[in-house]
């Protein structure tokens, strides 16, 4: 048995179930109890549940990633939500001295069961605070689980792993997948946290995408595929930390060739990571050196034509590819690549 | 003025002999505190004890008075200079040391040292080296304790340091907003490391302005335990009677320098002067009066006080004989997959 259910939908349900399940676990955080409800994701839990359980918060995001701590000491299962990955950076002291160290500090003795969903990702002209991924800044911590899933059924898994997960998990979620439909199978078990997965199979070169740049990369394998019958391998490793990279080894074992498409900076951020570890464990399987897609090296500026520019695409990975396979440039007028002018309209 | 007829109020109010029995353990909690931290200073130069050492002298009285009210079944956070918070809360020294000697029997396996003591199982849930940060902990667990209805208060411990963080600002506004179960515990002996607080406020009164939320506040510059004890008892009453928190501000007085063991008056930013005045205070001298005033023989108190010698000279003993932890204590224990 399955559905057909959006991304947004996915968590909703996951919160839903989890909150019937367990009645220790809570959502809390700015703006979390208003009409808005967090891009529709936390509809009609503070119904079901009350304002006990579900509420809006104070503007402290430092002192609400604290407070989930506590709770969480206290066997509480808190799911503290902000809307934006840049507010989280006014949370860093707890989330890096506080709750990552916690149940380390007391020997063992204590859990820390907090989740911390945090959005990400393009909107309406959102510049420069309001457009960060930094999954690398949150991975570096040891203590810290990070968690981007990519599709419905991921997003569904991998929430529910980490609410009855006994250390910090923080899942980001990319504000462009709310809509992403998919099929997500009932009941969804739980997915383990820690564990990558092949989102298409290929033979001939291995694409490692993180969060919405699977959606560019599978468009990208769709039209190597057709167009020049190129097999194109998508890995997505789903959790940044704890990495899992057997799937990536593997797969780079088969195609001899790599690119990781992260969606985020590439200086010293995951893509770095990843294309260390393929070094260290396939380097004499390389055909060609490892090539890293990411953000445009410089800040996410407001204007769409400069914001297009920042953001990397499929185009970018299909170029990428065609320069790692030898192939000629293909003509892509024909092709249909993903856009929000037409399905954004603001006013955030 | 208000904290000393309130003392004196339940002091009538409790049975002679209960009072005395009251005061002797309150006194023997203010004596553990200080024989531990001058064991301290004495074994702290033979550098064994590898850890940054932030002393509790002088502030006994708050530790134990609060602590002592708290009991167990409470519980309280703390920062880097917790000792006596600890003490005051375990009674033990044995695994106490442990983790100042970095040892396999350290409460924490040697993974935290002096500035992060934890005892999760008397209520000690944690202590914190960043200034100000277990105020906003202290809101969830008291919100836990509030979503469980389990009547349990928590106590956060900071000093007057910590007050200018927006952490404090904001856990205050969390606690007062949600009339969480918390007692807020300013241990405000004047000075952020070797800055007084004239250089930081731009206030005269941190309890004037904590009076403006929605929750109570009691102030002391008492060094007697008794008055502290009673105080805090009142506030853990008044959180469960009033359902708001307490803000209780304790001016004590930091016998050693921020971090070691010496004294530091030659450095010139406090003086000798000011010492030797909260010296003729001292808690534990004064308490120690109190109970021989109340009719307790030096004898019984001197046979108390040389049990209380022998637990830490032993626990100190076995810390230094103790094994070090081991590679796996390197690392968090491996989790039981929950899936």
């Amino acid at each position: 048995m399955s559905n057909m259910i959006s991304y947004r939908q996915a968590i909703n349900e996951a919160l839903i179930e989890e909150m019937e399940r367990d009645p220790n676990v809570f959502i809390y955080g700015i703006d979390v109890g208003d009409h808005d409800c967090i891009f529709k994701t936390t509809v009609g839990l503070k119904e079901k549940f009350g304002p006990g359980r579900c509420f809006s918060t104070p503007l402290c995001e430092d002192t609400l990633v604290g407070f989930g701590l506590g709770a969480a000491l206290n066997g509480l299962r808190p799911v503290n939500v902000h809307m934006r990955v840049d507010f989280l950076l006014l949370a860093m002291n707890q989330l890096m001295n506080m709750a990552a160290n916690f149940r380390f500090g007391s020997g063992d003795k204590l859990k820390v069961p907090l989740v911390i969903r945090t959005i990400i990702g393009r909107g309406w002209g959102q510049s420069y605070q309001h457009s960060k991924s930094l999954q690398s800044f949150f991975a570096h911590v040891p203590g810290l689980k990070v968690v981007m899933p990519t599709t419905p059924s991921d997003a569904k898994g991998l929430l529910i792993s980490a609410i009855r997960d006994d250390s910090p998990v923080i899942i980001m979620e990319h504000r462009w997948l709310y809509d992403a439909v998919g099929e997500v199978p009932t009941p969804q078990e739980p997915i383990p946290i820690g564990q990558s997965r092949i989102l298409r199979g290929g033979a001939d070169i291995t694409v490692i995408g993180t969060s919405w740049m699977n959606v560019e990369a599978l468009k990208a394998a769709e039209v190597l595929a057709k167009q020049r019958g190129v097999g194109v391998e998508v890995v997505d490793p789903r959790t940044i930390s704890p990495l899992d990279d057997s799937l990536i080894v593997q797969s780079v074992k088969k195609t001899g060739h790599c690119i990781v498409a992260d969606y985020d900076w590439i200086n010293c951020g995951f893509s770095a990571e990843i294309a260390a570890r393929i070094y260290e464990k396939c380097f004499n399987c390389l055909k060609s050196p490892i090539k890293r897609i990411g953000f445009a090296e410089t800040h996410c500026p407001c204007s769409r034509p400069l914001e297009n520019m920042f953001y990397p695409t499929a185009i970018d990975i299909i170029r990428a590819v065609e320069e790692k396979l030898g192939l000629p440039e293909t003509n892509l007028s024909g092709e249909n690549f993903y856009s929000y002018e037409n399905k954004f309209r603001g006013p955030f | 003025m208000i904290a000393q007829s309130f003392s004196t109020l339940i002091r009538r109010a409790m049975a002679p002999d209960a009072r005395r029995l009251l005061n002797f353990e309150l006194y023997k909690k203010l004596y553990l505190i200080r024989r531990t931290e001058e064991t301290i200073i004495e074994h702290y130069p033979e550098n064994e004890m590898k850890t940054p050492m932030h002393l509790y002298l002088g502030g006994e009285a708050i530790a134990a008075g609060v602590c002592h009210a708290l009991g167990q079944k409470n519980q309280v956070l703390c920062t880097y200079r917790s000792h006596g918070v600890y003490l005051a809360n375990t009674i033990e020294t044995n695994r106490f040391f442990g983790e100042l000697y970095g040892k396999a029997t350290g409460m924490a396996k040697g993974r935290g040292g002096s500035m992060h003591l934890s005892s999760p199982e008397t209520g000690f849930l944690g202590a914190s080296a960043i200034v100000a940060s277990v105020i906003p902990v202290a809101t969830g667990v008291a919100f836990a304790n509030q979503y469980q209805k389990d009547e349990k208060i928590v106590a956060v411990f900071f000093g007057d340091g910590a007050v200018e963080e927006g952490n404090f600002w904001e856990a205050l506004n969390m606690a007062c907003l949600l009339k969480l179960p918390v007692l807020f515990v300013c241990e405000d002996n004047g000075f952020a490391v070797h800055t007084p607080v004239s250089q930081r406020h731009g206030y005269n009164s941190i309890s004037q302005i904590v009076k403006q939320f929605n929750c109570s506040v009691l102030d002391t510059e008492t060094t007697d335990v008794e008055i502290i004890h009673d105080l805090a008892q009142r506030a853990i009453s008044s959180i469960r009677k009033e359902n708001r928190p307490v803000f209780l501000c304790a001016k004590y007085y930091r016998y050693r320098r921020h971090v070691g063991i010496e004294e530091d008056f030659e450095s010139g930013y406090r003086t000798q002067d000011e010492f030797e005045k909260w010296l003729a205070a001292d808690p534990v001298r004064l308490q120690r009066v109190k109970l021989l005033k109340s009719g307790i023989s030096e004898a019984e108190i001197v046979s108390t006080e040389k049990k209380i010698n022998i637990q830490v000279e032993n626990d100190i003993k076995l810390a230094q004989e103790a094994p070090f932890p081991n590679r796996e204590d390197l690392y968090e224990r491996k989790e039981r997959q929950n899936v």
